[in-house]
C-alpha cells in the first residue's frame, strides 16, 4: 500500500502499461464498457483490475481532470497517458477513448430512427439509465473509503462532501461557484495540515 | 412514421464562413466547459437550434440521448451534433455523409483542442512539481469535494426515475446496483445487461 501522501504512479513495484499500444487498447476496452459515463469503469479497470493506480491517486487525478476545462474523462486519459509515455501516451490514450466509441455512436445514430418507437428499446434505455446512476453512486461510496488517510480527517471530509452534494443537487448552484468556494476552502484547510 | 424525422430536416446551405463560425464557436466553448461538456449543452442548444437553425429540436435531443445511452465518453454527443449539421447541409447520400464527417471533425476538434492542450501542459507541470506542498494540498484537498460531486451526479441522474410510489422498481434497481458495485467485484456489464433486459421486458 503506497502512503496517500506520496502518489508516485511510476513506482517500480506497480503494474503499468507496456507501451502506447497497450494504453490505446486499454482505454478502448474501458470506453466501450462505459455506458452512461466512463468514470465507474475507469476506477474498476485502472485501480482494481490493472492496479496502475491506487484509489487515492484516482481521486486526486479525477479532481484535476474535473477542475480543468474540457470533458473530464478526456482530460483524465490525457493525464494518465502522458505520465507513462509523454505526448505519445497522451495521444494513444485519448485516441483509445474516442475512436471506437465514436464509430459505435455514429452507427447507433444511423439506426436510431428505425427503432426509437419500439417500447422495448425505450425500456432497455430506462433500465440502463437506472443502473448507470447506481454505478456512479457505488463508486462514490467506494472512493469515500479511500479518504481514511486524508490529512483533514474523516469527519471534516464528510462535512465537505455533504456540503458539495447539497450545493450541487439540492441548491443547484453552478459548478463555477462550487469548485472555487468549497474546493478552495478544502485546499486551504489541507494546506495548513500538510507539513511544509 | 419514423422516417419522417429524417425527411423533415431542413436542407441547409452552409458556406465556408459558416463552417468556420461553427469551429470558432466550439473553440470558444472549450475553455468554458468546466465540469464536463454536458454542462454546456444548454448553450449549444441556444446557438445551433435557436440562433443558427442548423439543427432541429428533435435532432438535438436525440444526439444527447444516443450518446448517453451508448458506451464511451458523453462528449461524443458533440460529434453527433456536428454529424447532424453536416447531414442537414448535404442531404441524404454520399454528400451528406461527407459533410457529416466534416461537421463531426469541426465540432470535436474545436471543443477538444484548447482544453486538451491546457490540461496537458498544466498536469505536466503539476506532476513534475507533485512534491510541492501547494500541489499536494490542491490534489488532496479537492478529494472530498470531488466525491461529493460524484454522489450529487448520481442523485441528479436517479431523480429522473420519477416518484418513489409508482416508479419504485427503477429506484430499487439503482439501489441494488449501488450495493453490488460497493460490495462485490461483479462485472459492470452484467449489471448494465440485466438493467437493459429488465427494461426491455417492461418490468421496470
Amino acid at each position: 500500500m503506497a502512503p496517500a501522501t506520496s502518489p508516485h504512479p511510476n513506482a517500480p513495484t506497480r503494474p503499468q502499461p507496456r507501451n502506447p499500444t497497450d494504453l490505446f487498447w486499454s482505454f478502448t476496452l474501458l470506453a466501450l464498457q462505459g455506458f452512461g459515463g466512463v468514470l465507474a469503469v475507469v476506477q474498476r479497470e485502472l485501480v482494481e483490475k490493472k492496479g496502475w493506480m491506487t484509489n487515492e491517486e484516482f481521486v486526486e487525478d479525477w479532481a484535476v481532470a474535473q477542475i480543468m476545462p474540457g470533458p473530464n474523462v478526456v482530460n483524465l486519459s490525457i493525464m494518465i497517458g502522458d505520465r507513462y509515455f509523454g505526448l505519445r501516451g497522451a495521444v494513444a490514450a485519448l485516441a483509445g477513448m474516442l475512436t471506437f466509441p465514436l464509430i459505435l455512436v455514429l452507427t447507433l445514430a444511423m439506426v436510431y430512427a428505425q427503432f426509437s418507437s419500439e417500447p422495448a428499446v425505450a425500456g432497455a434505455l430506462r433500465g440502463m439509465g437506472a443502473v448507470a446512476a447506481g454505478l456512479i453512486a457505488g463508486v462514490g461510496i467506494k472512493l469515500f473509503a479511500s479518504i481514511k488517510n486524508h490529512p483533514l480527517g474523516r469527519p471534516l471530509c464528510v462535512v465537505l462532501a455533504g456540503l458539495t452534494i447539497v450545493a450541487m443537487a439540492g441548491l443547484r448552484l453552478p459548478l463555477f461557484w462550487i469548485l472555487p468556494v468549497l474546493g478552495g476552502a478544502a485546499c486551504v484547510l489541507t494546506w495548513r495540515k500538510l507539513a511544509p | 412514421m419514423t422516417a419522417a424525422t429524417t425527411v423533415t430536416a431542413p436542407l441547409l446551405a452552409l458556406n465556408a464562413g459558416d463552417w468556420l463560425n461553427l469551429f470558432l464557436y466550439y473553440l470558444s466553448l472549450s475553455l468554458l466547459a468546466v465540469g464536463g461538456a454536458i454542462a454546456t449543452a444548454p448553450d449549444m442548444h441556444r446557438f445551433l437550434v435557436e440562433r443558427q437553425a442548423w439543427l432541429t429540436d428533435p435532432q438535438f435531443s436525440a444526439s444527447i440521448a444516443i450518446a448517453q445511452a451508448a458506451p464511451g465518453p458523453n462528449v461524443l454527443f458533440i460529434a453527433l451534433l456536428g454529424w447532424n449539421v453536416g447531414i442537414n447541409a448535404g442531404g441524404p447520400g454520399v454528400a451528406g455523409w461527407l459533410l457529416g464527417a466534416l461537421g463531426m471533425a469541426v465540432c470535436m476538434l474545436g471543443v477538444m483542442l484548447p482544453s486538451s492542450l491546457l490540461t496537458w501542459l498544466a498536469t505536466r507541470w503539476g506532476h513534475r512539481n507533485r512534491e510541492r506542498r501547494a500541489v499536494r494540498a490542491f490534489k488532496q484537498g479537492m478529494a472530498p469535494v470531488v466525491i461529493g460531486l460524484l454522489l450529487a451526479t448520481a442523485w441528479v441522474l436517479a431523480r429522473a426515475h420519477g416518484v418513489w410510489a409508482t416508479d419504485w422498481p427503477v429506484w430499487l434497481l439503482t439501489a441494488v446496483t449501488v450495493v453490488l458495485v460497493w460490495r462485490t467485484k461483479l462485472h459492470l456489464l452484467w449489471m448494465l445487461g440485466t438493467g437493459a433486459a429488465l427494461g426491455a421486458l417492461g418490468w421496470i
